[in-house]
């Protein structure tokens, strides 16, 4: 239900100056693992309506869960990324609720003893600064089902007549990091939500643990937000906002807490502890439920699963294998491809590492790479406003495309339609390149034909470059690459014109 | 001296989703009453040597290979629900949360 009720909002740079804003944020990551967490259940995305179920997925009676092993080793690949302490030993607990997408009216989770705990991760800002954000655990449970809403004009709750329960995803192994109240962030607290949570989404790919795609909701993150006078007043009331599940919404979702907030307490009023839904239209949250008695989970530790007490050797041997990370990378891949700091800055905030590691993979220098990816294809996406990744066009078609140049089949500007043509659907730059007929004119025939055309055209002109006067060779080779549509070499057409004209 | 009152026991009901009458709530929590009782004297008996325990197997450990197993029929099961529309249970109207 998005209200349109008006609500009052404070200026946020005003709003930041008065407040000293406290976040904390839970992200539940799915792991890729081939079955679910507790059964045998294949778990891939997309598949038909409930037909990746067993009877521990329904929850029908005497069904006994059976932890799966390769859950348990992502879990810790994550916690030991994060810097966090493994548990000597820890155990699954029951989260009892009733809602039709837990079918066994409780969730699996870890309450009292997580897999692990006490880590941190430093987050790097646009502006190539690093936060430390300290985790305060990291533990396992198991999604729920998806329900759809049917009825009422908005497919929304409010108004449904009814819903449908698809238990595909019940079941699927989660991985929820709980970080520690992020404080000192001030006015960037929505930028380091942000860079927080990106950071976890590409751990956890770097980490091969999940495909970690926030469009398929593989990454979910809830979004604490409270306010305080100054750094030194104890913590304010805070929100928790649910399921806020892109980059962009996080940072959005903090940044309108924070207003709120402040309009609430500017107006004497107090803040209410309570779930708060994001509304991606709207760009604002409105009050869920109060935490309440329908909140008492009554967690108790589930009798049906023995404890998990990893071996020391096992998380070492994990630790010994976990890929570089993200950050190290970066630098790495700084250092291969002599990028200057701000060029890297800018290479990873527009989401290129991957695309120009791989054009580069490709056969482009990696000066050629970035200029693609940083130049037309940027401004191509902001146009369009999608991500690098999402367009049309592959970093091998990249590749394939800058060999032309350094070939000299074709020159920038024809380099530039060819991309045109790809990102239009019309194959390989190749393919292009021959059903356009942009290839760089060799011929000499044609181009001294648009030579003397031009020459004739500007008779002023011929006679000063005959004087010896070179200064407006330009305008005749401009003239000629106006006519043979630029797939002339302008180097080959200088040439060609001195000839013509001094010889 | 009575540890659960009859409230709390409502309380717990209520959580549950089990509907007591008045004189069940009044039995049960004598009853309850009596196991509570019986449990903190387990707890007067276990010195701090005696660590909790949640689990009484001497296992730990005890993991599946991440390997497949065959779903169950869609249809089979479906036809065992109340309702199904679409390959999805349907389920009543859910009230008192949004999604």
């Amino acid at each position: 239900m998005s209200t349109t009720t008006s609500v009052d909002l404070v200026d946020y740079d005003d709003a930041v100056a008065r407040f000293d804003p406290v976040i904390g944020i839970e992200v539940h990551v799915e792991l890729g693992t081939r079955t679910k967490m507790f059964d045998g259940a294949e778990q891939s995305f997309g598949e038909q309506p409930n037909t990746q179920i067993t009877p521990v997925s329904l929850g029908l009676p005497g069904a006994l869960p059976a932890v799966n092993g390769t859950a348990v080793e992502y879990a810790i690949r994550i916690g030991l990324a994060l810097n966090c302490s493994i548990a000597e030993s820890c155990r699954f607990a029951r989260k009892n609720y009733f809602y039709p997408d837990v079918p066994k009216n409780f969730q699996t989770s870890q309450y009292d003893e997580p897999i692990a705990h006490d880590g941190w991760v430093d987050v790097e800002l646009e502006d190539g600064t690093t936060f430390r954000v300290e985790i305060e655990r990291a533990h396992m449970e198991e999604d729920a089902g998806k329900n759809t809403h049917v009825g009422g004009s908005t497919g929304r709750i409010h108004g449904a007549e009814y819903s449908l329960v698809d238990y595909n995803r019940a079941g699927v192994p989660l991985v929820e990091i709980v970080t520690r109240p992020i404080t000192g962030a001030g006015e960037r607290a929505p930028e380091v939500a942000r860079a927080y949570v990106q950071t976890l989404r590409d751990l956890f790919r770097a980490l091969g643990v999940s495909e970690a795609r926030m469009e398929r909701g593989n990454v979910r993150a809830d979004v604490n937000v409270s306010l305080r006078p100054t750094p030194e007043s104890a913590l304010g009331t805070r929100t928790e906002t649910k399921n806020v599940n892109s980059f962009r919404s996080v940072e959005r979702a903090v940044r309108y807490e924070i207003s709120r907030q402040a309009a609430v307490l500017d107006g004497g009023g107090t803040v209410v502890q309570e779930t708060r839904h994001w509304h991606e239209d709207t760009g604002s949250t409105t009050s869920g439920r109060v935490k309440s008695d329908a909140e008492d989970y009554r967690y108790f530790p589930e009798p049906d699963l023995v404890p998990i007490v990893p071996d020391p050797a096992w998380v070492e041997e994990i630790r010994a294998s976990l890929p570089e990370l993200p950050a190290a990378r970066r630098r790495r891949l700084q250092g291969e491809w002599g990028y200057a700091d701000a060029e890297m800055r800018d290479v990873v905030n527009a989401g290129a590492v991957e695309l120009i590691e791989a054009t580069v993979a490709a056969g482009a220098s990696p000066a050629a790479a970035r200029k693609w990816w940083m130049g037309e294809l940027a401004r191509t996406a902001k146009q369009q406003e999608v991500e690098l990744a999402e367009l049309p066009i592959t970093p091998a078609q990249i590749g394939a495309l800058q060999q032309l140049v350094d070939s000299g089949r074709i020159n920038d500007k024809l380099a530039r339609q060819v991309l045109e043509g790809v990102l239009a659907g019309e194959g390989d730059p190749e393919q292009v390149v021959v059903a356009r007929g942009l290839e760089v004119v060799s011929d000499d025939g044609p181009l001294l034909e648009a030579i003397d055309a031009a020459l004739a055209a500007q008779p002023d002109i011929a006679e000063k470059i005959r004087g010896g006067n070179l200064g407006p060779v330009g305008a005749i080779i401009g003239a000629v690459m106006k006519a043979t549509r630029g797939q002339a070499d302008a180097g080959r057409v200088r040439e060609l014109v001195l000839e013509r004209v001094q010889g | 001296m009575s540890t659960l009152s009859r409230d709390e026991v409502a309380r717990v009901a209520a959580l549950a989703r089990i509907d007591l009458t008045p004189g069940e709530l009044d039995r049960l929590a004598g009853e309850l009453d009596v196991i509570v009782e019986s449990v903190a004297r387990v707890s007067e008996v276990a010195t701090p040597d005696v660590p909790a325990t949640s689990h009484p197997l001497p296992l730990t450990n005890v993991f599946r290979a991440d390997e497949p197993v065959a779903p169950l029929d869609r249809d089979e099961v479906l036809a065992q629900a109340p309702a199904a529309q679409d390959g999805k249970f349907l389920v009543p109207q859910i009230l008192g949360e949004e999604a």
